[in-house]
């Protein structure tokens, strides 16, 4: 059977090579830590300690503003030393809780539980929302609520998301060949919660090693399967996956539930089942530090609130002046102007370039070649929603289904022409988002 | 530790192809047939091309001197539009008439409106065809091909190409028009050079098989229809004979795969293709002249935009396989 896939994609040069053999290193932080209150999709969480208090390792430091909201936890023990706006990797100022460290790392104490067959259904999806887990693949969905459908009957796809087809980014990689029993002990977790679905693990096929790896363990496990999937840009993006492992089709009205799937990040699986079963809440992440200004690319597990800065400095510094700073991975990650940034818990990398390519190429006339229609995993005509983005043209913009549009970049990667395809499509949705709430 | 990164929306990557090397493989792409043409008809050919060539170059560089815009010489893509117009030329051709040919391509059908990209038809086939209405006479006359030893082709034999031959209804060398000794014009004759160049342009996925397979395609099942309802009978001669004549093969692998002069929509590519072959196959057995290749590329370039709107391509989950 050949290896399953979707339409569309591209090839970027992956980088993985930096930072792929260097084991997970576990970095403490020196300065202070920073608590976004706003780590996940959905409403900000609510400080719930004041200046002055003393915290704990684990301690809920701030509590849910609703019921698409997540806690957040400290990660080290100290006091508070703020509560206000900072700096996050979007550029814009979010409410943070500061702590200053007192390098104690006292914990609160955690309510491990032997196995999640102890717990009932609602306890699992209540310890995971106390967990403080959100979908650690980039959006940050708090997995509760992914994980409570309207009609979980009808869930029979568990896909558990290895694919990490971000070029350079390793830090999945390396949980799957360091820890791939927590993932394992996660996928289980969720599994519980679901009685007629099938587990599946879907790694790229760059990563045999991982595959081998997965499939040994789960050999004896009639309820999980190892799916490998052609090495291919977008492959991990949410809707590509569902296509590729099932065949369904999910589009932007849809959930994947509503195309019987559930999709969590691998690293997503070991923080559910750290939560579930040993009562620890996230307050760590793997993060690659990685790119060619870095002295020496490595994957550290850093506690949230770490500033970047430091990461950088435990990665040797720079070894040549870099001229772009990415948070997360070179296709969708952020730009950054300043690395006085928090991590936070979908943080997967900061990726250090000596070259923009970017700034580098100029934007020339669109020639029509069809390039960035042939690479779309949403089958989109790219260069005419941009066009009509540039155009402010509303009606024609969602006439060319330019709402379905996953904002994944193959089409600005691919043009020959250089236009900031992937740029226009983005702003003009978010303005057709807005319009709508506005209307609404 | 500096503050000041460059920072700019995602992807932060880009591909290593861009307009001017696709451009110049198109150009190498037409080496075979360029240089089968100067051993096919001499050295005047080769003067021809140049004179296109630079021509097409001078037009786009004063023009966008005279308009204070940026120079884009440098995209290749008047180059490409040089070599594509001396190819459509007979190769006894006066020299000045490539040279208006290159100015009528660029000037009026490329840079008044609005330069590359925005063309609504290919600037080669268009100013052929400018220079076809304009100068039927000199345009139409073809020499027998002489071999580059001669240097001066103007007195030489002039006689009807294959292609008005099969007209005609007398018979022809089917192999001889596939190698390319015939007459025509200085890039059209060898079917052999052009499949060089197409595919090495396949193999750099400048183009895919799309256009060309449905436009040949399309063609030949129609030529076959008439073969047998008008003539009689299955005549794969016949049919062999209309594919390596005229501009078919040139056409159908050089211009109408134009980027700029194509749906963008997969669909619509396949559209188009079709619709190349019906109307090149009906210009070329109902109308006046013998052949009909830049005419049907040229009118079918207009029917684009119509194309499209009907093409849009269905997005992923919205098709009608509901999950």
């Amino acid at each position: 059977m050949g290896l399953l896939t979707f339409k569309g994609g591209v090839h970027p040069y992956d980088g993985k090579e930096l930072s792929k053999d260097k084991p997970i290193k576990s970095v403490l932080p020196k300065g202070d830590l920073v608590y976004l209150l706003s780590q996940h999709i959905g409403a900000p969480a609510k400080p719930i300690v004041a200046k002055g208090d003393r915290v704990l390792v684990g301690q809920q430091i701030a509590e849910p503003g609703g019921f698409v909201s997540s806690p957040v936890h400290a990660s080290v023990s100290g006091t508070v030393k703020a509560i206000e706006p900072h700096l996050t990797v979007t550029g814009a100022m979010v409410p943070a809780i500061v702590v200053e460290n007192d390098n104690k790392y006292e914990e609160v104490e955690f309510s491990s539980v032997e196995k999640v067959e102890d717990l009932s259904k609602e306890e699992v999806l209540k310890r995971i929302q106390e967990g403080g887990v959100v979908g650690m693949g980039g959006a940050g969905f708090p997995t509760h609520v992914k994980l409570s459908p309207k009609e979980p009957e009808k869930i029979d796809h568990i896909l558990i998301n290895g694919a990490e087809c971000e070029p350079y980014l390793t830090s999945d990689y390396r949980r799957m060949m360091e820890e791939p029993q927590l993932i394992v002990a996660g996928l289980k977790v969720i599994l519980y919660l679901f009685d007629k679905a099938k587990g599946f693990i879907c790694i790229e096929d760059n990563k045999p090693d991982c595959i081998r790896k997965m499939e040994e363990l789960v050999k004896n496990e009639p309820r999980i399967e190892v799916k490998a999937l052609q090495t291919k840009y977008p492959q991990g993006a949410e809707r590509s996956l569902i296509y590729a492992t099932t065949g369904r089709e999910v589009n932007s009205g849809m959930l994947p539930a509503d195309a019987g799937c559930v999709v969590d990040n691998s690293d997503t699986a070991v923080a559910i089942y750290k939560a579930v079963i040993l009562g620890r809440p996230l307050m760590h992440k793997v993060v690659t530090v990685t790119g060619d200004a870095i002295a020496a690319p490595q994957n550290f597990a850093v506690c949230t609130g770490m500033i970047y800065e430091e990461l950088v400095e435990e990665a040797g510094g720079f070894k040549t002046q870099p001229e772009k700073i990415i948070s997360g991975g070179p296709m969708m990650g952020q730009g950054l102007y300043s690395m006085q940034v928090p991590v936070t818990k979908s943080s997967s990398a900061l990726l250090c370039l000596t070259k923009d390519e970017v700034s580098a190429s100029a934007e020339t006339a669109c020639i029509n070649c069809g390039r960035c229609v042939s690479v779309c995993p949403a089958h989109l005509v790219p260069s005419r929603l941009a066009t009509y983005s540039n155009h402010q043209n509303e009606e024609a913009f969602v006439k060319w289904e330019g709402m379905e549009c996953v904002a994944c970049g193959c089409c600005s990667f691919t043009c020959p022409a250089k236009r900031h395809l992937t740029q226009s499509i983005k702003s003009m949705r978010m303005m057709v988002l807005n319009n709508r709430k506005k209307k609404a | 530790m500096s503050d000041l990164y460059n920072v700019s929306s995602s992807p932060h990557v880009r591909s290593k192809v861009n307009t001017s090397n696709l451009m110049l493989m198109v150009v190498i792409a037409l080496l075979p047939a360029s240089l089968f043409g100067v051993y096919n008809f001499g050295l005047r050919a080769l003067l021809i091309i140049l004179i296109s060539v630079a021509s097409c170059v001078a037009t786009e560089w004063i023009y966008k001197k005279a308009m204070k815009q940026t120079i884009t010489i440098g995209d290749y893509s008047a180059v490409v539009t040089g070599i594509l117009l001396a190819l459509n030329m007979p190769p006894a051709i006066s020299l000045w008439i490539p040279a208006l040919g290159g100015v009528f391509a660029i000037l009026v059908v490329k840079q008044l409106f609005g330069g590359l990209g925005q063309n609504f038809m290919n600037p080669a086939l268009a100013g052929r065809c400018f220079l076809m209405i304009s100068f039927t006479g000199k345009m139409t006359s073809f020499v027998l091909p002489s071999g580059a030893s001669s240097k001066v082709v103007v007195d030489a034999v002039t006689g009807a190409t294959p292609l008005a031959s099969l007209k005609a209804g007398e018979s022809v060398d089917v192999l001889s028009m596939f190698v390319g000794n015939i007459q025509g014009t200085i890039g059209e004759t060898s079917v052999i050079a052009i499949l060089i160049g197409a595919a090495f342009l396949l193999a750099m996925k400048v183009i895919d098989l799309r256009i060309p397979l449905t436009y040949i395609g399309s063609f030949t099942i129609f030529i076959a229809i008439y073969s047998i309802a008008g003539r009689g009978g299955l005549d794969v001669n016949y049919i062999a004979a209309h594919l390596c004549g005229g501009g078919l093969m040139l056409g159908a692998w050089f211009m109408a795969t134009d980027y700029v002069t194509t749906p963008i929509t997969k669909n619509g590519q396949l559209v188009y293709g079709c619709l190349l072959g019906i109307v090149t196959a009906v210009f070329r057995l109902f109308g006046g002249s013998a052949e009909g290749v830049s005419y049907a590329i040229i009118f079918c370039n207009l029917l684009i935009p119509l194309i499209e709107r009907v093409t849009i391509p269905t997005a992923l989950g919205k098709g009608g396989q509901k999950a």
